[in-house]
């Protein structure tokens, strides 16, 4: 189930590492999303989905199949 | 299960939309009715004073979702329809037209509505809450007109900053001593005043809009409570927004500054209220608040989900928010009250990078972050802890010398 993050609407928030910490960082000059993992393992997908609802600037898609 | 299975959610933007999403995801199969006053479809409004109004985004980015996951929430989408009155007792919402939609659960997400200042029906004279405000506000920019922006919060710093940065000649105008001086007080206003005024931008503080000056029909011009006048072609008031509760009055539904919750975003049995328009109390710092915060719709829209569906949890959230002006990130957890006390918890404001910590009753209520997103994110936890003030443990000794009396400027310069 791949995730795909978008940095050029990424605000820097750090919600997604805040959720899921396996999956996400942030780039340390601007805090601009780093995907670490984008297809992460199915015990994390939880916090994944809970990281893409609450991105404030709907920067990151879970890709369901 | 007892649960509600005829759902109305009265606003489709961000806390409508996500608590009818979540209802979804979480295994409601009732009715669905998401009623909206725009007939665009759900959008998102922080890129509006950012993306939109400079231009770098096309309109459709701002979608909150596709027509495709629209179709697919399987709800009953009702655009371009305002709700004008709510029977408790009857279960129903009525709409603009004459329809009612009963209801066993309602949610309430009507957002907010720009204030506006006497006078200001004049041509020329803009707010921006929606997207056809923000289209029609870039529009009449890129005719280069003189700009005054009255009001320095978020929205009016934010709309100064794109404005400047179209190349325009603009004014930042608020009755207090500096910008953004309610959202997080004297010391960082005054950061954000000198960032604006670094940018050229005439930052005229401490004197509010007496009149706007009329020339046959449009604006040219505002004088000020202090007796000076400036020119203007184009004035953007921002000078905050009422909760959208009109078609409230005649229900009964306790509303003051917003629609008056419980610690569960409960307003009475069955009826709930999430986003902007929505007041509640929030155990985690023991106080009842509205915030008109984009990731506060987010999360109080899950809850309010949630809640509905039996899950009976106490929304007590720690706040984040954000906004971004020029080369400035500024980003913030937590509540920042006017009296707070303030300490360097990371960086140099001086370098224009650090975190600010601010105390309030004994405990850390706040960090605000400024270009320092990681570490910001870092010290959130002092607030999710609730640790007493002053936080030592995490004050570098370094940064007990770099405190805002020195590394901020005690004037915001004027022109």
């Amino acid at each position: 189930m791949p995730v795909i993050v978008d940095q050029d609407k990424c605000i820097g928030s750090g919600q997604c590492v805040l959720a899921a910490a396996g999956v996400f960082d942030q780039r340390d000059e601007d805090g601009t999303v780093l995907l670490l993992d984008d297809s992460p393992p199915a015990e994390s997908l939880d916090d994944v989905r809970r990281a893409a609802v609450l991105c404030p600037a709907l920067a990151i898609t879970v890709e369901e199949s | 299960m007892t649960g509600p299975h005829r759902i109305a959610v009265v606003g489709a933007s961000a806390a409508g939309l996500t608590t009818a999403k979540a209802l979804r995801s979480r295994g409601y199969e009732g009715t669905l009715t998401l009623i909206g006053d725009e007939q665009h479809l759900p959008y998102d409004r922080p890129p509006l004073s950012k993306q939109i109004l400079a231009g770098t985004w096309e309109p459709d980015r701002t979608a909150l979702c596709g027509a495709g996951e629209l179709g697919a929430l399987g709800a009953d989408l009702l655009l371009g329809r305002s709700a004008v009155g709510l029977d408790v007792a009857g279960r129903q919402v009525l709409l603009d037209g004459g329809d009612r939609i009963g209801f066993d659960g309602l949610v309430i997400a009507t957002g907010v509505t720009p204030r506006r200042l006497p006078g200001a029906g004049l041509a020329g004279i803009h707010v921006l809450r929606t997207l056809d405000d923000a289209l029609s506000l870039r529009l009449h920019l890129l005719g280069r007109p003189t700009v005054a922006v009255v009001g320095a919060g978020f929205l009016g710093a934010e709309v100064a900053a794109v404005a400047r940065g179209m190349g325009l000649d603009v004014t930042l105008i608020d009755p207090l001593p500096v910008p953004m001086y309610r959202q997080f007080g004297a010391r960082i206003g005054e950061l954000i005043g000198q960032l604006h005024t670094d940018h050229g931008v005439t930052v005229r503080c401490g004197a509010g809009v007496r009149r706007f000056l009329d020339t046959e029909g449009r604006v040219s011009g505002v004088e000020l409570t202090d007796g000076s006048v400036l020119v203007a072609e184009l004035v953007v008031v921002a000078v905050g927004a009422r909760p959208a509760i009109d078609w409230l009055a005649d229900s009964g539904l306790p509303h003051r500054d917003g629609v008056e919750c419980d610690a569960f975003c409960q307003v009475i049995p069955g009826i709930y209220a999430a986003g902007d328009v929505a007041s509640w109390h929030n155990n985690h710092f023991g106080t009842r608040m509205r915030l008109e915060h984009r990731m506060n719709a987010t999360e109080q829209a899950l809850a309010v989900a949630g809640n509905m569906l039996g899950a009976a949890r106490e929304f007590a959230p720690v706040p984040y928010f954000w906004t971004d002006q020029y080369d400035a990130r500024i980003q913030a957890y937590g509540i920042f009250p006017a009296d707070a006390d303030i300490a360097v918890l990371h960086g140099r404001p001086a370098d224009r990078t650090f975190v600010v910590g601010y105390g309030h009753q004994g405990k850390v209520a706040g960090v605000l972050g400024w270009n320092s997103p990681r570490e910001l994110r870092t010290l959130r936890q002092l607030v999710v802890d609730r640790t007493p003030w002053p936080p030592k443990a995490s004050l570098r000794e370094a940064a007990v010398a770099e405190l805002p009396d020195q590394g901020m400027p005690t004037t915001t310069a004027r022109h």
